[in-house]
């Protein structure tokens, strides 16, 4: 069964997925409860399972993260809400030292199946404090699994498999994508962890994005392909675990590769596709890696200065371009 | 619980304790420990109160934590000679051992940071009516963290069946806890979270055991979380290599008369002076059976380097 949903309506969906058919599920955070969320990603939910399951917390982002960790610890199967991502490096103690590390440190005795569920990314007017793309810091910390849903369908899918998963999962949504209207499959499987996905075939170069860039290399790859060039998209979904084999049968396929997020330039995961592509696909690429990101500022608020910095199709495509041109 | 049994288990605490520094100043031990001697009393007591499947959770001063709750000792040796330990296979080592198997959450070597983790804990006892309670001890200098802060706030308006002990200890790491905070208990804090706060004396097992026996009585309740500040002394640096020469002259060899042993010593008798001293004999032997056991116990295989990351 498919139904239409908007983005953030599967993710409401998915929730109530999680309280219905997991009775060790518990949510919690800021405004989740009686308020159904900033952004209505819990409406109706604690009306339907009651305070027990669904419950506000203070302002303490580091407290019921913490929190979350000793409830996994102990048995439950916690989902914390981090109301912006930005939020995040409030608790990056609990995340980085504790959440990731209790497994390995108690050599497997202990584990941390919990869910850490986020939006991030610019939105018009947005300051600095609530446009972060917080990808990159959580996938260099080992422990940590990573998703990032494109999708309406993959906003449901990935975030079931994230409360199923016996590892801590840090789910990064992209608040602009929350409008956006597609089929999920409500019925589905709840799939493995991890796994790219080729959305768009295409012979002359790869793009690798992720979250709102992959919406946005879809609408390059249509005027590209205007110019009569092919481009295939992959939508990397997951960066931990992160599957590199998509990435490389597609580059042998295409000999180019462009990787593009959101997140600014220096230290982003693009850095980390393009040195795996550097190390296991030099024999097929017949251009050099090219990066679509943010440059290297904070983000500004203003409209006309967010234009600058957020990254969109048509810099995908110029890159695109000027990998086939060499 | 009679006088030998509590002068058994803190010496057992403290032999283990002494053995180790030995065994760090003789190269066994890598890495820098936080030893608790003279602090035996409060884990002692508290674990007086405390029952199967209730969580522990403790700091990097945690070794009496570790032993009061009944974790093996010859595997706590082996984990901090960084030997593959059926306590956690040498990733812990001395600041970050826990134990599932025995409620024991573990240390933390982020000041504070265990106090979210053991909220965690009540978290679980109270949604599946467990009847279990979270003890976490912290030291002084914790109370200025903002994650305990946070902690003790969300587990009072959760009414969470947590207990925090605060282990004072004078000195907050290598500062005196008098100079980082403008009240004069630590105690006094709980006012501001609408839960209960006292202060005991912590070289005092019995006074500890009633104290937190009190707290855990009224989490058990549903009544939510409490404070309880044991008063004591580090007759240690606060790590391994720490010389101490912020300490005034003379007040460690004060402690030493205040301490826990010593102050049971005191009062005994010739009848029980003689007890006590074949108890000590009895701590010594296990203690240095469990070395011995220690350094049986292989070093971990650096092929395992990558497993436990992931489930």
């Amino acid at each position: 069964m498919s139904e239409s949903l908007r983005y953030i309506q599967a993710v409401n969906a998915a929730l109530a997925w999680s309280l219905e058919s997991r009775s060790d599920t518990v949510y919690f955070g800021e405004d989740v409860a009686l308020p159904g969320g900033p952004f209505g990603a819990t409406k109706g939910l604690h009306k339907r399972f009651g305070s027990d399951r669904i419950f506000d917390t203070p302002i303490s982002e580091t407290g019921f993260l913490g929190m979350a960790l000793g409830a996994a610890m102990t048995g439950l199967r916690p989902i914390a809400e981090i109301m912006y991502a930005d939020f995040s490096f409030v608790a990056m103690d609990q995340i980085v030292n504790q959440i990731a590390t209790i497994r390995y440190s108690s050599a497997g005795r202990w584990k941390a199946p919990l869910v850490i569920r986020m939006q991030q990314g610019y939105s018009p007017g947005a300051c600095a404090q609530h446009s972060h793309s917080v990808e990159a810091y959580f996938a260099h910390t080992p422990g940590l699994r990573v998703a990032l849903p494109s999708t309406p369908d993959d906003a449901y899918q990935m975030l079931r498999t994230a409360v199923v998963s016996d590892d801590p999962v840090v789910v990064a949504e992209a608040r602009m994508l929350y409008p956006t209207r597609g089929p999920v499959r409500t019925d589905a499987p709840v799939e493995p962890i991890g796994g790219a996905r080729v959305v768009r075939d295409g012979r002359d170069a790869t793009v690798v994005a992720w979250s709102r860039m992959v919406p946005a290399a879809l609408a390059a790859a249509d005027q590209l392909a205007a110019e009569g060039i092919e481009t295939e998209v992959i939508d990397l979904r997951w960066l931990n675990p992160l599957d590199f084999d998509t990435v490389g049968a597609s580059v042998a396929r295409t000999g180019r590769l462009v990787v593009a997020h959101e997140a600014n330039l220096t230290g982003g995961f693009g850095a980390e596709i393009a040195a795996r592509a550097a190390s296991e696909c030099f024999a097929d690429l017949r251009a050099p890696v090219a990066r679509v990101a943010a440059p290297d500022v904070p983000m500004p608020a203003a409209p006309a200065l967010q234009k600058a910095v957020v990254p969109e199709a048509e810099h995908v495509a110029e890159a695109v371009r000027g990998t086939v041109r060499r | 619980m009679g006088l030998p049994d509590d002068y058994r288990a803190m010496a057992r605490i403290r032999r283990f304790e002494e053995r180790l520094a030995a065994l760090k100043d003789d190269g066994e031990i890598p890495g820098s420990i936080h030893l608790c001697n003279g602090q035996e009393a409060i884990p002692v007591g508290a674990a007086r109160a405390l029952r199967d499947g209730d969580h522990v959770t403790a700091t990097y001063r945690g070794h009496g934590w570790a032993l009061a709750r009944g974790v093996d000792m010859t595997g706590l040796f082996a984990e901090m000679m960084g030997r593959d330990s059926a306590v956690n296979g040498g990733r812990a080592a001395s600041p970050y051992l826990s134990d599932p198997g025995r409620w024991f959450m573990g240390e933390n070597s982020i000041v504070g940071a265990g106090v979210p983790i053991a909220t965690g804990a009540a978290l679980t006892a109270q949604r599946t009516g467990s009847g279990a309670v979270s003890v976490v001890s912290i030291g002084d200098g914790a109370m200025n963290q903002g994650n305990v802060h946070e902690a003790i706030n969300l587990a009072a308006v959760l009414d969470l069946p947590l207990v925090l002990v605060v282990e004072n200890n004078v000195y907050s790491e290598m500062s005196r806890i008098e100079d980082m905070v403008r009240i004069r208990q630590l105690a006094e804090r709980a006012a501001g979270y609408g839960i209960p706060g006292r202060v005991v004396d912590g070289n005092d097992p019995d006074a500890v055991a009633e104290a937190v026996a009190e707290a855990v009585t009224r989490a058990r309740e549903g009544s939510g979380p409490s404070i309880v500040e044991a008063m004591t002394e580090r007759l240690v640096g606060h790590y391994s290599g720490d010389v101490q020469h912020y300490r005034p002259a003379g007040e460690i060899a004060a402690a030493r008369e205040r301490e826990p042993l010593a102050r049971i010593r005191a009062a005994a008798d010739a009848a029980l002076t003689a007890r006590l001293d074949a108890v000590d004999a009895e701590v010594e032997a296990e203690v240095e059976a469990a070395v011995v056991a220690a350094r049986e116990v292989p070093f971990p295989d650096p092929a395992t380097i990558k497993e436990y990351v992931y489930v």
